[in-house]
This record gives structure tokens, C-alpha cells and sequence, in this order.
């Protein structure tokens, strides 16, 4: 599904990214860990294709296809998803307004059938519900006056909307509760499927207790320095980043 | 959900960003080139005026000629030839104003039905009353009939200077008179059509009531005339639209408004300003100096003005309420788009002379591209409106490094009694806005779009239903292409 090369990625004319390796066949959902700047993020935002992340040199190739050439809105199309560590406020524009316009772009573009508004809204409630996102959430405009457990949970909305190929989630489980950890990890395993591949970013063992990885890798100034089974999470929570990559390198 | 909150897609219109630009191939009757008496003259013989209104033309005609054209806006314009322009331009078609609807010449119907307003009976927007203006003359006004049974009195202002005088005589020059400013001035001389609406006490109105002005001769100006008057508990919905075609000249739009509220009566009058900007380096559009001012004469009356101001080259245009009867309100809603070249100098005054009067002035201007949009606007409250509360809300919002926002807002209050407040703010869309959007696959223009509806929704919501979505649209497609 996703298969990434020997990734240099210059940001404002810094390299972050060092020659990154991550290969995540379809099926299948990967964990990467690692310590705050170590280019998590900038991974993910050059995945959705964020103007400003720079490719100096390597490759990305999603389903086969580099992905370098297309612009963020036409990888969405393809059924690539980011849920964002930090999360937008769009004021003005109702959340549902906005999942409708986003939903029927990406359908426009892969040349489907726009949905009507009242399929839309019944298809968000459904799956809205087992997110515990309430009517008034969605009808607020987008993100404004969110806390930060309701935007994680509505990325994960989306997610269920958008049926994507390919998701990623930065730190999705940064600041939610224990309950809503669970709503969340719960909603992420309903999608598990063989057709569809994951990379989830996060700091935290727990929410690996949920949602059992396939592989873990561990991010260091801007490579893959380690990759294990959910195992190597667990040794790193014990021990901590130093040791563990300290050894491997 | 709310009618107001669909966002349609920029993409269903043509690709064409100026969509209402083609001209009516159709053989006109015009005045000679030139402005002099003879000119106030000619349109007055046209319409068959009675005397007193010639001579009222007149006098604002000699007025005219000693005044200056106002330099204070924030717009720069080459100097305009007055004498190089025809000053009334009607199809020759129109002649005798035809009776029935289907007496109209199939090009004018096509035209409108093209410009999205259908005047054949079969095909006319329930629920709305619509008087067409073509350049200098009314070419058809729908629902009459059913008007007529409610006793409101809707028609072009020529026919209700021949037929409702004593209405026209009392109120005509009341709210603006004609010595008010240059272009009110000129207006008053050369006015050729408009509408007048009547609603008499106690009625509410059964429809909405719009107008829509279209421009289609080339080297004309066009000096619309409106009148509105509500009489005591009275309420009427007005909305008024108006497109021009793509021309490299420059052609001059100097209208003047003036509504009137008597005693509980509320009027609220929208506009949809779409006239052609001019092209993307600034060639062309419509010079639109515009003189709106409504007057709540009676107490407990209501004047709310909305607009939506996406086209023109250059806008010139501050609807107005004067609060003269205790316990009145005035409110102002405005939305002003200034793309490419475009320059918006637009605001309110609101003249608070009453007791208790309230106003409220809500404007959200949209800057991308090279254009300039000021924000002007002044609230005044003299020492009786003991209890008169303003409140003003001014965003900016700009799209790209190379357009100004500016806001100029005077207060003069007189009364120690009276609350005034003024809160602005000025704002870019981000990038991590758009990248958000996009990342959700909605493509740039469509981004632009839903942003800049979001920033402009709490005046969207003021429109009448029937075209909030139009107006949508239109801030869409105004501001295509404004990013990357
Ligand atoms: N515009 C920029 N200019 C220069 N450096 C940048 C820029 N944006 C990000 N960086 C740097 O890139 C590095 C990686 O940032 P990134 O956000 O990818 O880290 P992360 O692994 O997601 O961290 P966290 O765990 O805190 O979310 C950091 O050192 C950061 O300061
Ligand atoms: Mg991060």
C-alpha cells in the first residue's frame, strides 16, 4: 500500500527527514513512535502533500503510484487520510456543512455520484453516534470551541466517512480521556480491514493496548532507527527512547 | 438544516468567472451623446412626464453644474466625461410599453431568462414580484395583478409619476433631496427608470419584491430611481440585482434609493450587487456611485439594509438610516468583495435623532488580489436620542499580500445617554485553513469559497431564502483563482 524510499524532506530549508524507509503492505497497521522533533509530523504532513515540505530526494509511493506529483486534494480523492495532530477551526462553516463539501469533492473527483444532503446527514449520525458526537457538534461551526478530545474524535469521523485506503493519525490520542481513548481505538478498529493499510503516530504505550500494530517502528532525527513487533512499544515505555535507540544505533 | 448553509460548488457555473457578461444584440433607441438641458428634456419627453417633474429635473440640472465630483473616497478613477456617454438607451421594441407579458420582445425575455430571472408567466420565481430594468427603462413587472389585490403598488417609478403623482410628489426628494451630493444631483436631472413600491397601512406585503437592473448599451450610463415607501405597520422584503456586460469602457451606475417607514412599518431592502468588475488587470467595470438612505419618520419603524457587493470596478456606496422616530432601528449588513483591480469605498451612516433609537452595522470586506476595500462609516446621535445604543462589528478579511483593508469609522455622539460601540478586526485565511481543507480533498477554489462564506455567514443569513444561495455562489466565484 505504501512504500517509502530513502525520504529527505527539507522544511524552510532544514532537513527533517534523513533518508526515512517504511514499508506498510495492505492490511496492515504500523505504530511509529519517537521523541518530540524527531519529524513525526513532518512524515505525516508530507504524506498529505503540505506545501512547504520540500522532497529533496527518495520516493513515496502509495498503491504503486508516486505520490510527489499530486496535489493534497487529489491524494484525499485517491483514499489517502491524515487525521491531524492539531486540528483546524474554520469559523462560519457548520462541521456538517463542511464533512458534506468534503465528502462529495473527493467523490466528484473520483467521478462518482454526489450524495444529497439528507443521505449525508444520515450516514454522519450513524456514524457520528459511536463517537459520541453530538447534533449540536456537528451543527457548531467547524472546530470552533472544540475541547481537543472533541476535534480528535471528529478527525476519526471523517476517517469513518471518507473510508480511506491509507490513514494516518498524528497523536490522535494525545489529550483524550480514557473513555474516549476507547471510543476512538474502537473506531479505529472497525476499520481494520484487508484492504486497508494504517500508520498511527503516537507517545503513549496505552493506546497500543487497543489497537494491537502489526509492526512498531521508532523515529530518531528523521529516520527509522528501530522496528519490532507491539513488543518494542512495551520496552520502550519501560526503558525509554535513549537506551532502546542508543543500542540499535 | 438552514437553506442558508448550503454550500453550493463554484463548479457548477460555467468556467466562465463572469458568466453574465454577453450583450443583447437589439436595436435601441437612444438620446443623442452629451448632457445639457436639452438632455434633461429629451428623457423627460420620453416618459411623457407631467410639467412639475421636468422642472424639478431641471433645477437639479442647474444645481449640478455647480458642483464638484466628491474626491474624499479611497478610490482613484481617470476624470469621467459626462458629455461622452447617452444618457437614456431603450430597445426600440419597448416603445409603448407593452401591457402583457407576452407583448415583450422575445430577445428581452431571453436575456432575463439567461441572467437567471424568467419573466414568462409559466416559468416566474414563486413568490416573487420581479420589475425588470433594462438600461434606461422598465420592461416588465411580474405579479402585479396579485400585488394589486393586496393594494401594493409596485410598478417602474415613470409610470407612478404618471399615475400615482400625489405618492411621488409627497415623497421623491424627501430622504435624498437633490441637492444632496454630485452624483444624487445627477441622478435627480437624468433618473430615467426604477421601481416605486407602496404598501399601504397595516399590509404585508404578499411576496418579495425585487428589481433587476441589467445594463446591456454600450457608451451609456444607467441612473436607476428607486422609491420605496411603507406606510404605518407595513412590511416589505426588497431585493435588487444587477449584472452589466464585459466591456474595456468604463460605464457610470449613479443611482439613487430613497425608503421611507412610517409609524411600526419595517422595510428590508437587500441587494446583490454583481455588476462587471472589469477584467483581471483592471480594464473596465462599472463606476457605481450609489446614494441609498431610507428614513424611519415614524416611531417604532424599522429600516434594515443588506448587501452583498462582489462586482463594479469601483463601488462608491453608503445605504443610510435615518432614526427620526423614537424607538426605531436601523440596521446595515454588508458583505463587500474586492478582487484583482477592484476598489470598494462602502460603509453606513447612521443618524440617530430619535429617542431610543437602535442601529446595528455588521461588515465583513474581503480584500484579494491588488484591490482596495475600505470600510467607511459614520454613527451620529444627536443630543435628544436620549437611550440611542449602536453597535458596529467591521472584519477584514484578506487573501494574498498585495490588497488593503482599511476601516474609517467616525463616531459623533451628543448625548451622554448613548452607547456606542465599534469592534473590528482584520484577518488573513491561513494556511493551515486551506491545507485542511485540502487535505480533505476539497480542491482551492472551493476552499476560498467555503472560508470566505464562513467569515461572511452571519450576513448571508440576512437575505431573503431565495437568494442566499445565489449569493453564495457569487462570493465563490468572485474570488476564484484569488490563491496560489
Ligand atoms: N518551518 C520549520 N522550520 C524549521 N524547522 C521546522 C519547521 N517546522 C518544523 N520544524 C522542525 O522539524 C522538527 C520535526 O518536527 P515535527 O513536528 O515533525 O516533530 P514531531 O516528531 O511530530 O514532534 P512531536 O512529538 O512534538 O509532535 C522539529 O525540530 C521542528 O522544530
Ligand atoms: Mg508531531
Amino acid at each position: 500500500m505504501l512504500e517509502i524510499r530513502d525520504l529527505h524532506v527539507t522544511v524552510d530549508g532544514k532537513e527533517i527527514l534523513k533518508g526515512l524507509n517504511l514499508s506498510i503492505p495492505a492490511g496492515e497497521v504500523h505504530a511509529v513512535m519517537g521523541p518530540n522533533g524527531s519529524g513525526k509530523s513532518t512524515l505525516s504532513y508530507t504524506l498529505a502533500g503540505r506545501e512547504g515540505y520540500d522532497i529533496t530526494s527518495g520516493s513515496i509511493l502509495y498503491k504503486g503510484e508516486e505520490l510527489a506529483a499530486l496535489t493534497p486534494d487529489a491524494r484525499a480523492a485517491k483514499g489517502f487520510f491524515l487525521a491531524l495532530q492539531y486540528p483546524v477551526e474554520i469559523p462560519g462553516v457548520s462541521t456538517m456543512v463542511f464533512l458534506k463539501t468534503a465528502l462529495n469533492a473527493q467523490r466528484r473527483a473520483r467521478g462518482e455520484d454526489e450524495v444529497d444532503a439528507v443521505k449525508v446527514l444520515r450516514l454522519v449520525r450513524e456514524k457520528a453516534k459511536a463517537l459520541n458526537i453530538t447534533e449540536d457538534m456537528l451543527r457548531r461551526p467547524l472546530n470552533v470551541g472544540f475541547s481537543g478530545g472533541e476535534k480528535k474524535r471528529l478527525e476519526i469521523l471523517q476517517m469513518a466517512l471518507f473510508e480511506p485506503s491509507l490513514a494516518v493519525l498524528d497523536e490522535t490520542d494525545s489529550g483524550l480521556d480514557i473513555d474516549a481513548l476507547r471510543l476512538v481505538a474502537e473506531g479505529v478498529n472497525a476499520m481494520r480491514s484487508p484492504a486497508r493499510a494504517m500508520l498511527v503516530i503516537t507517545h503513549y504505550q496505552r493506546l497500543l493496548d487497543y489497537i494491537v500494530p502489526t509492526r512498531v517502528h521508532v523515529l530518531r532525527a528523521g529516520q527509522i532507527v528501530t522496528s519490532g513487533g507491539p513488543e518494542l512499544a512495551k520496552e520502550l515505555e519501560k526503558k525509554g527512547y535513549e537506551t532502546i535507540t542508543g543500542a540499535a544505533a | 438544516m438552514a437553506n442558508t448553509e448550503t454550500t453550493e460548488r463554484v463548479s457548477d457555473l460555467s468556467g466562465e468567472k463572469y458568466k453574465y457578461g454577453f450583450v443583447t444584440d437589439i436595436e435601441m433607441d437612444r438620446a443623442p451623446k452629451g448632457l445639457s438641458e436639452d438632455t434633461v428634456r429629451f428623457i423627460s419627453a420620453k416618459k411623457t412626464e407631467p410639467e412639475w417633474m421636468l422642472e424639478w429635473r431641471l433645477e437639479a440640472y442647474q444645481r449640478w453644474l455647480e458642483m464638484r465630483e466628491p474626491k474624499w473616497a479611497r478610490v482613484h478613477y481617470p476624470p469621467i466625461d459626462y458629455q461622452n456617454s447617452s444618457y437614456y438607451a431603450a430597445p426600440k421594441s419597448q416603445g409603448e410599453r407593452p401591457k402583457n407579458l407576452e407583448d415583450i420582445d422575445p430577445k428581452l425575455l431571453e436575456t432575463y431568462k439567461k441572467l437567471g430571472i424568467p419573466l414568462s408567466e409559466q416559468m416566474m420565481l414563486a413568490g416573487v414580484a420581479v420589475d425588470a430594468v433594462f438600461d434606461s427603462v422598465s420592461v416588465a413587472t411580474t405579479f402585479k395583478q396579485k400585488l394589486t389585490e393586496a393594494g401594493v403598488i409596485f410598478c417602474p417609478i415613470s409610470e407612478a409619476i404618471r399615475e400615482h403623482p400625489e405618492l411621488v410628489r409627497k415623497y421623491l426628494g424627501s430622504v435624498v433631496p437633490t441637492t444632496d451630493n454630485f452624483f444624487a444631483t445627477l441622478n435627480s436631472a437624468v433618473f430615467s427608470d426604477g421601481s416605486f413600491v407602496y404598501v399601504p397601512k397595516g399590509v404585508r406585503c404578499p411576496m418579495e419584491l425585487s428589481t433587476y437592473f441589467r445594463i446591456n448599451a454600450s457608451e451609456t450610463g444607467q441612473f436607476e430611481r428607486t422609491l420605496i415607501i411603507a406606510d404605518e405597520d407595513s412590511y416589505v422584503s426588497y431585493l435588487e440585482g444587477c449584472t452589466a456586460p464585459k466591456r474595456d469602457e468604463n460605464q457610470l451606475h449613479a443611482a439613487v434609493v430613497e425608503l421611507i417607514a412610517l409609524d411600526g412599518a419595517e422595510i428590508k431592502y437587500s441587494t446583490v450587487q454583481n455588476w462587471y468588475p472589469g477584467d483581471e488587470e483592471g480594464k473596465g467595470g462599472i463606476f457605481n456611485f450609489v446614494t441609498k438612505r431610507g428614513d424611519c419618520r415614524g416611531k417604532n419603524s424599522k429600516i434594515s439594509w443588506t448587501q452583498v457587493e462582489t462586482g463594479s470596478a469601483i463601488t462608491w456606496k453608503y445605504p443610510s438610516c435615518i432614526l427620526r422616530g423614537d424607538n426605531s432601528v436601523g440596521e446595515f449588513y454588508s458583505i463587500a468583495i474586492a478582487n484583482n483591480y477592484q476598489q470598494a469605498d462602502t460603509g453606513t451612516k447612521m443618524i440617530h435623532l430619535g429617542r431610543n433609537t437602535r442601529s446595528r452595522i455588521v461588515s465583513k470586506g474581503i480584500s484579494a488580489g491588488h484591490a482596495e476595500n475600505t470600510y467607511r462609516g459614520l454613527v451620529s446621535v444627536h443630543p435628544r436620542a436620549e437611550g440611542a445604543r449602536n453597535h458596529t462589528q467591521c472584519d477584514s478579511l484578506l487573501i494574498g499580500g498585495e490588497c488593503g483593508a482599511h476601516t474609517v469609522p467616525y463616531i459623533e455622539s451628543r448625548c451622554p445617554s448613548a452607547s456606542v460601540e465599534h469592534e473590528a478586526t482584520t484577518s488573513k485565511i491561513s494556511d493551515e485553513q486551506l491545507f485542511y481543507c485540502l487535505s480533505r480533498g476539497i480542491p482551492q477554489d472551493e476552499a476560498v469559497s467555503l472560508i470566505v462564506n464562513g467569515f461572511c455567514r452571519e450576513v448571508l443569513q440576512q437575505l431573503p431564502m431565495e437568494f442566499a444561495v445565489e449569493a453564495q455562489k457569487l462570493v465563490g466565484i468572485s474570488l476564484e483563482g484569488s490563491v496560489g
